[in-house]
């Protein structure tokens, strides 16, 4: 049966609502309204207003409650719009939701789950089209994940509720519409390992979210060249699963990290570091990055798919780096 | 003294609010002499002057209900029923401390007394006290949630976001000022175009009542009048408890914002002293008895630097516990 992300999405909601009375959906217009990407649609007629609860535009208040809502013994699902607008909420999120397990010595935690929409290439202009995962991977005390396959949009939410701390899920906006078959037979997924989407021989594309689709497509041109990438899903960027990316990269010798955020202070610049520090010598070639053009990201259309990560500077990078060794 | 609780005040419970307020003073003008002496580190706010504000609101709380509380929050927590031990060892910053030595003067916590932590971003505490009180209405409990904070928060965003949506909500919470007149060293009518806060709080469609901070007696009447209608589903309410800070903001204040006679003149109506004239003058309690709370404070507060001083610290191998949790939530 296929199944487009938004409603995989939305299904594993209305599972864990179905499972876990303790669960409940709060944000901004995720009842009347459906959700701003329509994940929410028909969950207030199916489970009421006290369980899918609209929230007024105070992202810190709501998101504090959710954790308070947490430390209260419930399993609350807090949907940000998109990571712009969590930027409002950053106080809870790092002095609070991240903290008060270590800082209370372990007598508190704070089941709490945080999705939020994130990345550019809708032509929204700079303050709507943000890739700040990288930065909250920056927090201890926080979980990172990003699904980027229909399977993983179905089965992390499960995930995430079952852990007893702070997660917060990235959905790319580009893949609310993405559609697909789900795979049969499928329960349950973890938070903490990277899949190998495409395996490969000659390089590694490191890379999660929408960029995984672009590597992807990278990779396919790249094969009719005779170079075999293989593609690697993070899927998690705290913890960051370094098993999967040293094994990954000791067998191809070559890495290329693919991220939609900023290389400057940047989760590309954290996983380069680790595989300096943990596989340099199985290195035939510097690690090379392709990421986001270090500009507010603009809208026209053109300059907007300049400035971001694409199957062809993906493949040039690959290409530099077999033929002169040099990075991208 | 008000009558809205109907009550009036009894030897027994005149002497409880005192001992609270006494062993509250003992141990802050301790702590302040052991930062002196660099047994504390870090930063400390003494709470000296609003003793009656924590003394008063535990004694009108229950067990079940929960604390949200502030960076100066020593007395919340010894009123609260956290161990004196505990906080001061964890003032100390030893393993035995009540947040095991990672959390230090602004950060104390205790699960089983429902103190959800002193918070040390001012108004960052107001979100999660929404959200422990939405987690008691939906689970249908008839506990409420109390949330201290400054009135240097009122000029935060989080505040106006959290009344509002405690009110929207008819959250079982009690919104608890402690208007000490200074956000640090900014005077209140310095930071604020309405320095009137229970007007800020009606604006949000909530009961609103300004409480003489000094006393109390009038601050635990004030909570159980308020508490009792929170709990019968009248939605949040808002208490200005309208006191004074006696020491500086932090041990880092040469308080060049305020005057040496506006301080002596608060001193000379501080709710130790009140309470003491009143009670004697009732007759309910003696000179005797006023030296008997206070030697019991003092050792007290001794035999709780002891147990801090004599306690271990935190080996550092077990520096990363405790980023994740630990058990299945």
């Amino acid at each position: 049966m296929r199944i487009a992300y938004r409603d995989a999405v939305r299904e594993a909601i209305r599972d864990a609502l179905k499972a876990d009375p303790r669960v409940f959906l709060m944000g901004e217009d995720v009842g009347r309204y459906g959700g701003s990407y329509a994940v929410s649609k028909g969950l207030l007629e199916e489970f009421g207003p006290q369980r899918i609860r609209d929230t007024p535009l105070s992202e810190s208040a709501f998101v504090g409650a959710g954790i308070g809502a947490a430390l209260g013994g419930l399993r609350p699902i807090v949907e940000i719009m998109t990571v712009n607008f969590s930027l409002l909420a950053l106080d809870q999120i790092v002095n609070n939701a991240a903290t008060l397990s270590h800082m209370s010595g372990g007598q508190l935690s704070v089941p709490l789950v945080i999705r939020l929409a994130t990345g550019a290439g809708r032509q929204l202009g700079a303050q709507h089209s943000h890739s700040l995962e990288g930065w909250y991977a920056h927090i201890p005390g926080l979980r990172i994940a990003v699904p980027a396959t229909l399977d993983d949009a179905r089965r992390m939410l499960a995930a995430a509720l079952a852990s007893p701390d702070p997660v917060l899920l990235f959905e790319h906006l580009y893949l609310y519409n993405m559609e697909g078959e789900l795979t049969p037979g499928l329960e349950r997924v973890d938070l903490e390992h990277a899949a190998i989407r495409r395996a490969g021989r000659d390089v590694t594309l490191i890379t999660y979210g929408w960029s995984l689709y672009k590597c992807l497509a990278a990779a396919a041109t790249l094969a009719q060249e005779g170079i075999d990438a293989e593609v690697l899903d993070l899927r998690a960027l705290r913890p960051l699963d370094d098993a999967a990316i040293m094994a990954s990269v000791r067998r191809t010798r070559r890495a290329v990290i693919v991220d939609e955020g900023w290389r400057s202070g940047s989760l590309s610049a954290e996983v380069a570091t680790r595989i300096v520090e943990q596989a340099f010598y199985d290195l035939d070639a510097p690690v090379a990055r392709v990421c986001t053009a270090e500009v507010p990201v603009p809208y026209a259309k053109h300059l907007e798919a300049a400035a971001l990560p694409s199957p062809e500077t993906i493949a040039a990078a690959v290409r530099n780096l077999l033929t002169s060794g040099a990075g991208g | 003294m008000s009558a809205a609780g109907g009550y009036a005040l009894s030897r027994e419970h005149g002497l409880e609010l005192l001992r609270q307020m006494l062993r509250i003073r003992a141990f802050e003008d301790r702590s302040y002499r052991l930062y002196g002496e660099t047994k504390i580190r870090g930063f400390l706010h003494l709470y000296n002057g609003e003793e009656a504000v924590a003394a008063g609101v535990m004694q009108a709380l229950r067990p079940a209900d929960a604390i949200v509380s502030t960076y100066r929050e020593h007395g919340h927590a010894l009123a609260r029923g956290i161990s004196m031990n505990a906080v001061m060892a964890e003032l100390f910053g030893k393993q035995t401390g009540c947040s095991r030595g990672r959390g230090g003067s602004m950060h104390l916590f205790d699960a089983a007394k429902r103190f959800y932590g002193g918070n040390a971003i001012v108004a960052g505490g107001l979100p999660i006290a929404v959200g422990l009180a939405l987690a008691q209405k939906l689970q249908h409990q008839s506990d409420l949630t109390a949330c201290f904070f400054g009135d240097g928060a009122v000029a935060e965003g989080e505040f106006h976001e959290s009344l509002n949506l405690a009110s929207l909500w008819k959250l079982p919470l009690l919104f608890i000022c402690e208007n000490n007149l200074y956000a640090m060293g900014t005077a209140l009518e310095r930071a604020q175009a309405e320095t009137d806060i229970t007007t800020k709080a009606r604006a949000y469609r909530m009961e609103a009542t300004a409480v003489d901070g000094m006393d109390a007696f009038a601050v635990e009447e004030a909570v159980a009048d308020a508490a009792r209608k929170i709990r019968n589903g009248a939605g949040p309410a808002l208490l200005e408890m309208r006191t004074y800070r006696f020491r500086a903001h932090s041990m880092f204040d040469p308080q060049l914002y305020r005057d040496k006679a506006e301080v002596e003149a608060w001193q000379k109506k501080g709710p130790i002293v009140s309470l003491t004239t009143r009670l004697k003058a009732l007759g309910l309690m003696t000179e005797e008895d006023y030296q008997r709370l206070e030697r019991e404070a003092e050792a007290e507060v001794e035999t709780a630097v002891g147990f801090a001083e004599s306690s271990p610290w935190e080996p550092v191998s077990e520096l990363a516990r405790f980023v994740y949790a630990e058990h299945i939530a």
